[in-house]
């Protein structure tokens, strides 16, 4: 736990100064609204964070988000009745990406930065071969409820990454988590204790393709159905649970601090816009924050525990 | 152990680049095989593979993404990777065209390659000294870039001078200089890995940066000084593409998608992502193959959508080639 103190701190002082600049955002209302902005990137962080801690990458989020948004476009095509089965669809496509991502990446052999960014020209060029370049069709209003609607004064979204959230930090202590951890720690180590390393990781890249589905439909509901929707979000998303001090290569790090580093990076999107620093300058904000906090994680004084408690490897 | 050593010496006299256990030679036998592929599609299309044409095109397609390749080659050989040569390259070219109309050629050139090397040290410090991951390092400092080039530049800006545009569209019979400038650049890359100390280095950095450290390596010296080539190379292509276009564009890099594409080539050519294992002659023939599946794309004008899905499945089918035959062995 007290490795994920510093995410907690910095995303502290960020909605505090938030908070300063702009009063309502200490009103419920406000924070909703913070929250249901996160949520997408939240979710997706979730996703990659598993495919992260056990020692491989998932480059293919961004155009598979944008791909499932085109897809449901398409299908529900403003048909209410349709909602239900596409939602169904989209999370099943979200799955067999993963999959795929997975199966390739453990059986044939390929590194996952590789296999993702296959997917991802994969994914991105067929979803363009599928529209003509521009994406048609529309979403019906239940099913944009999801992204943007409200039960009572608590957003949908909000309500998603709650159950999200309570999910995965379930499964990061149960016996999947403990052998994730270990798989990307060690790989050797863990495939001699017993631990099926190929399903683990496999597993890791369906529940990455299932959160960029779950993402997908938030955003499809929030920001409306373009080709665009999702350009980028790989690079962010990673950049996120890097923030959330989740180290590259594996085995270490916590999920709820990825979840953290989503957030913080929102935070921080708000405050340069509240502060008039949008749109140019704020990637180059964004640049220099992720390198200073990420050198910051690496060159943490000594206080902290330099061994963890070795994972048990019950299964 | 004496007994080892005198294998690895045994082995050196061999060339490496067309031995059998050489990581370039996959590539060079599905260059073949694609030339003749495309050859057979561009005969039964009506067209000419092997006209004049069509060899200078798939040259001039190339040579900057093989002149990104080739340092990116370098970084990754190391150990490393550079994400952040797309947005270098825009900028490059803006910098070579602003420079170029108001103090010329020379100017322009120097400019340039001094805002490379120090955009390749700035990556290469942050590696070595922060300790940061190259992933994240490169993204951040593309981050910045891409955020200079955003709040400074809203189009094309700048102008290149008629004898400097010479260098992108100028050839000497059926080579255009550009193509010249390309292999100028992967046989000083080939020499610098094959012949130099440094060459040895990188090598042994790349395979396991611990131990080379122990041999008395200076590894983050070798990191820093890869990470200039690299983004060094990244300049050249920046000059080249200004000279094509006449002048800077701060979208010509991201709309190349020269990073991820450089990656993928220097992948495609055999050279292992983690580091220590391949060279520059793989990275050639991936680009030549990239550029040859283009052509053939072109030819037959299939929709370009598709040839993203195509580049896609290939490059994850020879990457579980590579892996089946490092694995049978």
């Amino acid at each position: 736990m007290r490795r994920n103190l510093p995410i907690f701190g910095v995303l502290t002082v960020l909605l505090v100064a938030i908070a300063i600049a702009n009063p309502y955002f200490l009103e419920p209302q406000g924070f909703l609204a913070f929250v249901k902005r996160a949520a997408p990137l939240a979710i997706l962080a979730a996703g990659q964070y598993f495919v992260i801690v056990s020692g491989e990458f998932d480059l293919s989020v961004g155009s598979l988000v944008t791909a499932e948004v085109v897809i449901a476009a398409r299908l529900v095509d403003g048909d209410p009745g349709a909602t239900w089965p596409v939602i169904a669809l989209l999370l099943a496509f979200g799955a067999l990406v993963g999959a795929v991502n997975g199966l390739v990446t453990t059986l044939l052999r390929v590194p996952s930065f590789i296999v993702t960014l296959g997917m991802l020209l994969i994914l991105s060029g067929a979803v363009s071969l599928w529209t003509d370049g521009s994406p048609r069709g529309a979403l019906s209003e239940q099913f944009r409820q999801f992204g943007r609607g409200t039960i009572g004064p608590v957003p949908w979204s909000a309500l998603i990454l709650g159950a999200v959230v309570a999910y995965v930090v379930w499964l990061m202590r149960a016996d999947f988590g403990r052998t994730l951890v270990a798989t990307g720690d060690n790989q050797t180590a863990a495939a001699l204790s017993g631990v099926r390393v190929h399903r683990v990781k496999t597993i890791a890249f369906v529940l990455s393709g299932l959160s960029a589905a779950v993402c997908a439909i938030l955003l499809g509901g929030f920001a409306g159905v373009s080709a665009q929707v999702g350009q980028g979000l790989e690079f962010q998303v990673i950049t996120a649970v890097v923030l959330g001090g989740v180290v590259l290569g594996g085995g270490r790090g916590s999920v709820a601090a990825a979840i953290a580093g989503a957030f913080t990076l929102q935070a921080l999107f708000t405050l340069l816009n509240l502060h008039g620093i949008s749109g140019a300058l704020e990637f180059t904000v964004q640049g220099l924050i992720l390198i200073v906090a990420v050198a910051l994680g690496t060159l943490q004084p000594s206080w902290r525990p330099r061994r963890r408690k070795p994972p048990a490897l019950t299964s | 152990m004496t007994q080892h050593i005198a294998t690895l010496w045994a082995k050196r006299p061999t060339p490496r680049g067309l031995a059998v256990d050489s990581p370039a030679r996959p590539v060079f036998l599905a260059l073949g095989l694609m030339l003749v592929v495309g050859w057979l599609l561009f005969t039964i299309d009506g067209g000419q593979f092997f006209s004049q044409a069509n060899i200078v095109g798939i040259q001039q397609r190339s040579a900057a993404l093989g002149i990104v390749a080739v340092g990116q080659t370098l970084a990754i050989l190391a150990g490393s990777l550079d994400l952040s040569v797309a947005f270098l390259i825009s900028l490059s070219s803006l910098i070579a065209a602003e420079t170029m109309a108001e103090y010329g050629v020379l100017a322009g050139i120097g400019a340039t390659l001094v805002v490379s090397a120090v955009v390749g040290l700035v990556n290469g410090l942050v590696i070595t000294r922060l300790k940061v991951h190259a992933f994240i390092a490169t993204l951040g400092v593309a981050l910045i870039i891409k955020g200079v080039l955003e709040s400074r530049y809203d189009g094309p800006a700048g102008h290149v001078p008629e004898s400097f545009q010479r260098i992108g569209f100028d050839r000497i019979g059926p080579v255009p200089v550009s193509a010249l400038l390309w292999l100028a650049i992967a046989v000083a890359a080939w020499f610098l890995l094959s012949r130099t100390t440094l060459g040895y280095r990188i090598f042994a950095v790349g395979g396991d940066p611990e131990v080379a450290r122990l041999s008395g390596v200076r590894t983050d010296r070798v990191i820093v000084t890869t990470h200039v080539l690299c983004s060094l190379a990244a300049g050249a292509a920046g000059l080249l593409l200004a000279a094509r276009l006449g002048a800077g564009a701060p979208t010509v890099g991201t709309d190349g998608g020269y990073d991820l594409e450089s990656v993928a080539a220097v992948v495609l050519g055999g050279t292992a992502l983690a580091g220590g294992r391949g060279g520059v002659a793989g990275t050639v023939g991936g680009v030549l193959l990239l550029a040859v599946l283009d052509s053939s794309f072109n030819q037959l004008e299939i929709n370009s959508f598709a040839k993203d899905v195509v580049r896609g499945v290939v490059l994850v089918a020879a990457l579980a080639v590579y892996a089946r035959r490092r694995y049978a062995r």
